[in-house]
């Protein structure tokens, strides 16, 4: 289901045979209205016409300035239901020893790209699994697939990011191995990602030389929320005014833990730093919070 | 926009605090929204209004009370307590950019008026 509107459009498609084969979740995984929760009404309490009964209400009792509402105090972080589905999947992870990395960038930062170079290098030596989130069409999953690794296409509708709940229906379809890669592609959006957790071990932010230096300062959330970013299209420099040194600088301040690795899908520049930061990935990154409390 | 996933949260934390505390309707909402929370609050006042716009809905002509939190931040070259307006903000006290943000995050649902 969308969780943007709840209304339906968003699919996960494995290959061709869309929808067929979806597995179902464990548990209610949403809400249902409260109207058949909701008890009878007592006949007792329903009203008279010749009788007026200010303890009638849900208080309970009647002073004057007080009215039949009251508070209840919620303190309930709004994010907390990705969040638990998100401890699970990291659980999940952590238990099948699967390092999960959340791709993300504006749209044509070349990290589809990037991705294929990335299977092409490490495919013979650990099984890789590849999830790709966007809004519409399966092509992108179309041409991780031509590597020959298992790819499976979310698309969110209308939706402008992947969720925690999501990526539990995936892992269940995709079924990754045991100690392998598992790179997500998000919605190509430098926003909205940035808010949901999906339970991986880290997020990757790809910023391409074509776009401005001053993107970290633009949308700082995604580059705070990053561990990594690669710079991208390194290649194309010479041909651009784009100040590499300007763009690390904004992005350390944003984010001064922030590693930086210059690179280029097409190239091949930086891609040998970039494939040792995967293999000196832990997929434990996080401590896992167990269990996954009800807050 | 995922202000409307969070309008959407919204409203079923509150449906689900209905079925277990007997309220049927909601007057008032505290939302605490930090500085840092990556929430437009218009666009989900807009968000939220849409989804209850029904007159079944027991959040239909709910207010929104907006508690927004500063943002705070951790110099770690001067070792102070600083309030930041950006992530990105130099500590006001020695112009270092090595601040660690420390609040300003919360994005909750404090308290509810119901009847």
């Amino acid at each position: 289901m969308c969780t943007t509107c709840g209304c339906g459009s968003s699919s996960i498609s494995p290959g061709k045979s869309s929808h067929n084969g979806l597995r179902k979740t464990k548990g209610p995984i949403r809400y249902r209205p409260p109207s058949a929760a909701r008890p009878a009404p007592d006949p007792s309490t329903a009203p008279q016409p010749d009788l007026i009964d200010f303890g009638a209400g849900i208080a309970g009792t009647h002073a004057p300035g007080i009215s039949q509402s009251r508070m209840v105090r919620i303190e309930r972080d709004i994010l907390s239901r990705n969040n638990q589905y998100a401890e699970a999947n990291r659980l999940y992870l952590a238990e099948h020893d699967i390092l999960a990395l959340n791709m993300v960038s504006s749209p044509g930062s070349g990290k589809t790209t990037l991705l294929i170079q990335t299977i092409r290098a490490l495919q013979d030596t650990r099984p890789i699994f590849v999830i790709e989130g966007d809004q519409q069409t399966d092509q992108d999953a179309e041409r991780i697939r031509a590597t020959g690794v298992s790819a499976l296409q979310i698309n969110t509708g209308k939706g402008c990011h992947l969720d925690a709940q999501m990526i539990e229906q995936a892992l269940l379809q995709l079924a990754p191995d045991e100690q392998s890669l598992l790179l997500i592609e998000n919605v190509g959006n430098l926003v909205c990602p940035a808010a949901f957790d999906l339970g991986e071990a880290h997020k990757v932010v790809v910023l391409s030389v074509t776009e401005g230096e001053d993107k970290p300062l633009k949308y700082p959330d995604m580059f705070r929320a990053a561990s990594l970013m690669l710079l991208n299209k390194c290649d194309l420099l010479p041909y651009l005014n784009f100040d590499p040194a300007l763009a690390i600088h904004y992005a350390r301040r944003v984010n001064p833990s922030l590693q930086i690795i210059q690179i280029s899908a097409t190239s091949g520049e930086g891609m040998p730093v970039w494939l040792d930061w995967i293999r000196n990935s832990s997929p434990n990154a996080h401590p896992i919070k167990s269990p996954p409390n009800s807050d | 926009m995922h202000e409307m996933s969070l309008a959407t949260e919204v409203l079923a934390i509150i449906e689900d605090a209905a079925r277990q505390q007997s309220f049927t309707r909601v007057k008032t909402i505290w939302l605490e929204i930090g500085q840092f929370s990556c929430v437009e609050i218009e666009a989900l006042r807009f968000c939220f209004d849409s989804i209850t716009q029904h007159s079944h809905s027991l959040a239909h002509g709910a207010q929104l009370e907006i508690i927004r939190l500063p943002g705070d931040g951790w110099c770690h070259n001067c070792q102070n307590k600083v309030s930041l307006t950006t992530v990105y903000d130099a500590c006001p006290r020695c112009g270092s950019y090595g601040v660690a943000v420390t609040g300003g995050d919360s994005l909750r649902i404090k308290e509810l008026e119901v009847e």
